[in-house]
């Protein structure tokens, strides 16, 4: 028996512990396909659950939390381990590499950026022309990434390799009520998923999936859902806030999420309508216990929903994510109340679940 | 049991329902009222997909889904304005050339219509520059909100011969699958008539259904385009020249043992048929197919003309034909030499 309680009430804070964890997350170099440093410290997390614990065939971490009560909801939970980022596919010499994007990363965003590359976290640079030498002309074009390099002045001693993926550099730091760090889509699911196991509530079976390969296409939350089997999909995630005021002054019509407005529950997204019967039961959890909530705007992205839902013979399934601007860039801003109102959010939903949730349709 | 309500009027009932991809709860509703004390089982399934069965596996028989769509395209909010003007997104594949001045009601009953910002010279009118104005007067009065769905609204237009409707795709097929369900015998066969959602955001529910099922052969019944409109796409589909017997389309290829036993069927019976290639389009017959290990799959098509604006076309004999198509191929041993 684990030694974590199985709790009812769960108040999520973000102390010192916390954010060491968070920080140890956000800073890891973990790219699509390569996965091993997050998954490392998931499972060092979880060590206690290590008997209901395995990693699948395609690297995901799947944790088999079993409630005590009786008629459990079989519920899978996923995060994504990995993030958007670079590969190196060329070795041009003198510590000289082209790379890819893996994921989708602004090309925009590359210009001027340190880099972490690999297990090691080699540091290197995305380098440009300096603007002393450029004509106006050049300096209207968007550099195109296989006109870009990366550059890390040879300091590696040949640790650096074409299939080697990277990183940007940044390192997580507060501001006050927010924090600003790369890789917050999905760090902030992955810690949330981990709070959950240490605290999970004991009316239902958490069936807890920490996925790779989301930034390409929700890959390995397919094969997780099959192997899960689970009758409830939830996906925890973080979604773009484009709530800076219109620097025209026209309304903003499309913030898609708005930063301290709370969990963002998701409607529609590309790939998944939300079922309705659980965008209800989060809302009234949210209402009951005065948590903020707000509705993604419907539109595209998608989670790892995408997939859960259309596993087998069908899973109802919903997202929530935490709002943050300036998502896959160097570096991403949440507000930590959001963050803790999202964990609380899902910990108290669970708690009310029982199978009724699942009866018929009808009476939607 | 409930009154018999003929082919028609099922059919007025089910294109004037809303019930856009998500939101088939209404629409369901109805189906099941029509199919009940018709069938053996019946049943939702976790993501909504209402399934009937209809006779139980004999020697020489085998499993057989059947497919047709409630679910149609739609709308949904994505802001509410200080004003009170919904933007919204669409809900599977909206032509912006057929929303303005079009009229819309809201799964909780509201109406409005649509409308549309002022266009530069020569611009397209993206769903952006649209919005629905429900008649409320400021944000505070609007009875919608963000992640609320609409359905078009438009009665059945009957022109004789031919008939008119939103959401002919893929109602009119639900009608069929009804009024076959009802007259088939099965003998043999294990029938499964899924009336499944989700289709028009990407195929979503006949792929859940098709594995919850695990059908030996499958068939969707949805609609096709048709090339008999002036100066339209080139396609050998005609309104009225009988039921498409589908080869492809770009969600799949038809199994050739399915075309085959359709065309035969169509043969014996002396019913007109036409075979179809659909250049883009998909239908629940590719969810079927890649289902488990694989099942045989093809698809039996109703041409319709102007397919996803609010007034699609159907010919009544086609649908006439197209249930007595599906009732031949149900209600014998079928045949995939």
């Amino acid at each position: 028996m684990a030694k974590t309680d199985i709790s009812t009430k769960f108040n999520p804070l973000l102390g010192e512990t916390e954010l060491d964890l968070l920080s140890k997350l956000c800073n890891s170099v973990s790219v699509s396909g390569d996965e091993q440093e997050v998954r490392a410290i998931v499972l060092e997390e979880l060590h206690e659950f290590a008997a209901v614990t395995k990693v699948d065939a395609m690297g995901n971490v799947l944790v088999r939390r079993e409630g005590t009560g009786t008629d459990r909801v079989r519920v899978m939970i996923a995060a994504h381990m990995d993030e958007v980022g670079f590969m190196i596919v060329n070795d041009e010499g003198d510590g000289i590499f082209e790379f890819r994007v893996i994921g989708g990363v602004d090309p925009r965003q590359l210009v001027g950026k340190p880099v972490s590359i690999g297990r090691e976290h080699i540091p290197g640079v995305i380098g440009a022309k300096a603007i002393h030498l450029t004509t106006p002309e050049e300096r209207q074009q968007v550099l195109k990434v296989d006109q870009l390099r990366i550059d890390i002045g040879t300091g590696s001693g040949g640790k650096v390799k074409v299939g080697d993926r990277g990183t940007f550099a940044t390192k997580l730091v507060v501001l006050g009520p927010s924090i600003r760090s790369k890789a917050l889509d999905d760090r902030l699911g992955v810690f949330n998923l981990i709070q959950l196991v240490k605290h999970a509530p004991e009316n239902v079976d958490l069936l807890a999936a920490f996925t790779v390969q989301e930034e390409l296409g929700l890959r390995g939350a397919r094969t997780a859902a099959f192997a899960f089997d689970p009758e409830i999909g939830i996906a925890m995630d973080s979604t773009p806030a484009n709530d800076l005021p219109h620097y025209d002054g026209l309304e903003n019509t499309s913030p898609n999420t708005r930063l301290g407005n709370g969990p963002a529950i998701y409607v529609m997204d590309r790939g998944t309508i939300g079922d309705q019967r659980l965008i209800r039961w989060l809302v009234a959890s949210a209402e009951a216990d005065a948590i903020p909530w707000q509705f993604r705007q419907p539109g595209l992205g998608g989670t790892d929903a995408g997939e859960i839902h259309k596993t087998r013979a069908g899973v109802p399934s919903v997202s929530v994510s935490v709002p943050q601007r300036y998502l896959h860039s160097a570096a991403g801003l949440i507000r930590i109340e959001d963050e803790l109102n999202t964990l609380k959010l899902i910990h108290t939903a669970l708690t009310r679940l029982d199978r009724t949730i699942l009866n018929p349709q009808e009476k939607m | 049991m409930a009154k018999q309500n003929s082919l028609w009027t099922i059919l007025q009932t089910l294109v004037e329902t809303p019930g856009p991809s998500g939101s088939e709860h209404v629409i369901r509703e109805k189906v099941k009222a029509e199919i009940q004390g018709h069938v053996d089982e019946l049943y939702t399934d976790a993501l909504g997909n209402l399934i009937a069965r209809k006779g139980s596996l004999k020697e020489g028989g085998k499993r057989i889904m059947i497919s047709a769509h409630i679910d149609e395209i739609g709308l949904m909010v994505t802001y509410v304005d200080d004003n009170g003007f919904a933007r919204f997104m669409p809900i599977g594949g909206i032509n912006p050339l057929t929303c303005l001045g079009g009229r819309v009601v809201f799964m909780n009953g509201t109406q409005g219509v649509i409308g549309m910002e002022r266009l530069d010279k020569g611009e397209f009118p993206e769903l952006p520059k649209y919005f629905i104005d429900t008649g409320a007067t400021a944000k505070a009065d609007s009875k919608v909100g963000v992640g609320d769905v609409c359905g078009f609204e438009r009665p059945l237009l009957d022109l004789g011969k031919r008939i008119v409707a939103k959401s002919m795709d893929d109602r009119v097929a639900a009608a069929i699958t009804v009024e076959a369900l009802k007259e088939v015998k099965p003998g043999v066969n294990e029938i499964y008539f899924v009336f499944s959602v989700q289709e028009e955001v990407g195929i979503r529910g006949a792929v859940t259904a098709a594995y919850g099922v695990d059908p030996e052969v499958g068939l969707a019944v949805d609609v096709t385009r048709t090339g008999d409109t002036p100066l339209g796409v080139k396609m050998e589909v005609s309104l009225g020249n009988g039921p498409a017997i589908k080869v492809r389309d770009s969600s799949f290829i038809a199994d050739p043992r399915v075309v085959r036993w359709m065309v035969n069927e169509a043969k014996t019976q002396e019913i007109p048929y036409q075979l179809e290639v659909l250049e883009a389009g998909g239908t629940d017959g590719a969810a079927i197919q890649r289902a488990r290990a694989g099942v045989p799959a093809g698809c039996l098509s109703i041409p319709c003309r102007y397919i996803h604006s609010p007034s699609e076309m159907v010919d009544r004999d086609d649908v006439l034909n197209s249930v007595r198509l599906l009732v031949g191929l149900l209600g014998k041993p079928v045949s995939l030499g």
